[in-house]
């Protein structure tokens, strides 16, 4: 499904000045799979997220990203997700004025163009919604509100895994999309990711916490410290990250 | 990411920049007393409109062009321009059958629906070209109604008492140099009365096309609205393309008596200009109405997305006790277009309310500017004014500009403003590019977003014809 070889990024600040922030990812993500990434802040996790979505501003120096095959790096956000790609943000964005509902019938349906298929009509459309709606236990009204405007974080959050199982991804990339949540909003959003989960779809959560993780149960956890992937295990790697930390692995924990 | 966005979706083609070839009875261009008479005399004038044009004539010799807005364009030479040019029929049409078919051709490719088949539109049109209206659609069913819309010229012939009545009673040709030129040499536009009690049975239009080269367009409408009655009125505008600017300085008067309401809807879709800024219409307006009953109601709403530079401030006297003013505007520049637009609301009655909502968008190397003024007299017991400007920056080379004039003079009054700027973000883009939106479309979507309340007050038909231009208007502004 996806793979990541070698990977360096870096951006420029105000002053101009290059910060290399991932040195050399080598990441494979094989159909049906969970992987969660964990690390401590600062470490380059949300960073690698946004590149593999497309976003600009990051120097990419070196190495492939490629998505079933096909080198990405290049490639238009727009296209990324035409390709069944899809980013949950950490911080989703409000667009005032746009109908939460219209907005996700056009997303779904530049999609289904792309894949040659009729958009669906405003009936089927609503029949969808209203079905998927309720698995992530969001109010229908939000539905008929501007995008993300005025909801809550919990409300955004559930908002973003709306949209996945509507949009239907095959490598859906999860950033921190637990955080900010109450326990009940967790196993929510968590029930959702599940959904989302099948032999041909491929899941990468960034998180910092193992509880997430209790919920969805992840095929591989990796530590991305200082841009560099610096240990990849079982589920198990991530309880002993909870219980002992960073410090083990010879990281300094103060690292922002 | 923005920027490059942006610069892609500003330079669309402008549609209705085509040239009708048509045989037109046209002026010597410059002004003087004699141009004056000679309009009056070519509309078979009575004697009260000679000696007021007259008067108009005599009072903007003394008057020099106004300087205070934020607009920067070359002088213009009053005596280069032509101040009449109507297209050539023998008499005055009584039908669409006797309008030249070219005329009637013109508007089709506009899209105006003339033709009474038209009817599924339930719209009634007047149209201008150049300095005169050429045809007016629907007259007998609103007859039936008992309201008059007509051409001002056939109004003057017709229903000279009301012209007389109320002919510059809003807008004095002592108010500005464009409203005293524009009092001196207009010579048609559109007539509005609607009788007591009477809501209008549908919306009316008036459609203004400047075709003519070096011509400048000067209308005037007048809308009274008797006691109670309703009427809801819309007015489109488009000009050829063409390398030197023209003068459009249109006079518009409002008078809405007790319980009265008028709701005034402007798409100001004149030439704008190249991407370079060569030509375009200057557009140079004075639009306002005046509350003159109790518990009366005036709203503006206007779309201004056209002309290279634009002056205008459609503003309420809230002179009735409890009236209610409203001004909803988008106005958007993109290249080298500059707008100086806002609103004056002038309350006088008491309990009178208004509201301004006033949104700008701003590409390219435009310069939006909102300029509102909210008066409050001694008189005024528990006015209320609640203002909102926003303004929307696509690019780093364009500018939006607040100027709001606050004048309070009784201290029961209540006002607020808020104001507020901000860029189409970079995280706004990028998540609806990650949802697979396409940086045109995305774009399209947040601004239309943006202008949604004001597109809300626009009559149905309007509202769709006004998100379709915004876009058009935009497209090529993102790269």
């Amino acid at each position: 499904m996806l793979v990541i070889k070698n990977l360096h990024v870096s951006v420029r600040d105000k002053k101009q000045d290059v910060k290399t922030i991932l040195q050399g990812i080598n990441l494979t993500i094989k159909a049906g799979e969970v992987h969660a990434i964990m690390g401590p802040n600062g470490s380059g996790k949300s960073t690698l997220a946004n590149v593999l979505a497309g976003r600009e501003g990051y120097d990419i120096t070196q190495g492939e990203i490629l998505l079933n095959g096909e080198n990405i790096i290049e490639m238009l956000p727009e296209m990324r997700a035409a390709k069944g790609l899809f980013l949950a943000f950490q911080y989703p964005v409000e667009i005032p004025g746009v109908n939460n509902m219209y907005f996700l019938k056009a997303a779904l349906n530049s999609l289904r163009k792309h894949h040659d298929l009729p958009p669906l009509d405003a009936m089927d459309f609503l029949k969808l919604a209203k079905k998927k709606i309720k698995e992530v236990g969001m109010d229908e009204q939000l539905l008929s509100r501007a995008v993300n405007e005025g909801f809550s974080g919990g409300e955004k959050k559930r908002n973003e895994i709306f949209q996945m199982l509507m949009l239907e991804p095959t490598l859906a990339i999860l950033d921190e999309i637990d955080s900010g949540l109450d326990i009940d909003a967790l196993q929510k959003v968590a029930a959702g990711i599940n959904l989302l989960r099948r032999p041909d779809r491929s899941i990468v959560m960034v998180t910092h916490y193992q509880r997430l993780l209790n919920e969805v149960v992840p095929d591989v956890v990796h530590v991305m410290v200082n841009g560099k992937i610096i240990k990849s295990g079982g589920k198990e790697l991530a309880f002993e990250l909870e219980e002992k930390g960073y410090g083990w692995l010879g990281v300094d924990e103060n690292i922002t | 990411m923005t920027n490059q966005y942006v610069k892609e979706l500003v330079n669309k083609n402008y549609e209705h920049g085509f040239v009708t070839t048509i045989d037109s009875d046209t002026f010597e261009p410059g002004l003087s007393e004699a141009v004056v008479r000679a309009i009056s005399k070519r509309k078979n004038e009575p004697d009260f409109m000679l000696q007021w044009r007259l008067k108009a004539y005599q009072h903007w010799l003394t008057l020099s062009p106004p300087e205070w807005a934020h607009l920067t364009y070359p002088a213009i030479d009053y005596q280069k321009m032509i101040y009449y040019s109507a297209p050539k029929v023998k008499k005055g049409p009584n039908s669409l059958d006797e309008v030249d078919p070219k005329l009637l051709e013109t508007y089709k490719k506009l899209g105006i629906p003339l033709h009474e088949q038209g009817r599924l539109a339930g719209v009634a049109v007047d149209a201008v070209f150049d300095s005169v209206s050429v045809a007016t659609t629907f007259k007998a069913k609103l007859g039936e109604a008992g309201v008059i819309f007509s051409s001002f010229s056939e109004a003057v012939q017709t229903h000279p008492e009301l012209v007389e009545k109320y002919l510059g009673t809003v807008v004095s040709f002592r108010d500005n140099f464009f409203a005293a030129l524009n009092a001196a040499v207009f010579s048609d536009g559109s007539f509005v009365y609607i009788p007591r009690a009477v809501r209008c049975p549908m919306e009316l239009s008036t459609y203004f096309r400047i075709n003519a080269a070096n011509t400048g367009q000067f209308e005037r409408t007048l809308i009274i609205a008797d006691d109670q009655s309703y009427v809801s009125y819309l007015e489109g505008c488009t000009a050829p393309m063409r390398d030197e600017n023209q003068l459009h300085a249109a006079v518009v008067e409002l008078i809405a008596m007790d319980n009265a309401e008028i709701k005034y809807s402007t798409v100001q879709n004149w030439y704008p200009g190249d991407a370079e800024g060569r030509g375009g219409i200057f557009n140079f307006v004075t639009k306002r109405g005046q509350c003159r009953g109790k518990k009366s109601k005036i709203s503006w709403t206007q779309i201004e997305t056209g002309s290279a530079i634009t002056w205008k401030y459609p503003s309420v006297i809230l002179k009735g006790d409890e009236s209610v003013g409203e001004f909803y505007s988008v106005a958007l520049t993109n290249n080298h277009q500059q707008a100086d637009t806002g609103t004056k609301m002038i309350h006088i009655g008491k309990n009178t309310r208004s509201t301004i909502l006033s949104k700008g968008i701003s590409a390219g190397f435009g310069q939006n500017t909102y300029r509102g003024l909210v008066r409050v007299l001694p008189q005024a017991d528990n006015a209320r004014n609640h203002t909102q400007c926003e303004s929307l920056l696509l690019g780093p080379t364009c500018g939006a500009h607040t100027v709001p004039y606050i004048e309070v003079k009784n201290c029961t009054a209540q006002i607020e403003h808020e104001a507020t700027t901000s860029k189409i973000g970079d995280d706004q883009l990028f998540y609806c590019l990650s949802r697979g939106f396409s940086k045109e479309n995305a774009i399209a979507m947040i601004v239309n977003g943006f202008c949604k309340r004001i597109f809300n007050e626009l009559p149905m038909e309007f509202a769709v014809e006004a998100q379709k231009l915004l876009e058009v208007s935009l497209e090529g502004s993102v790269g």
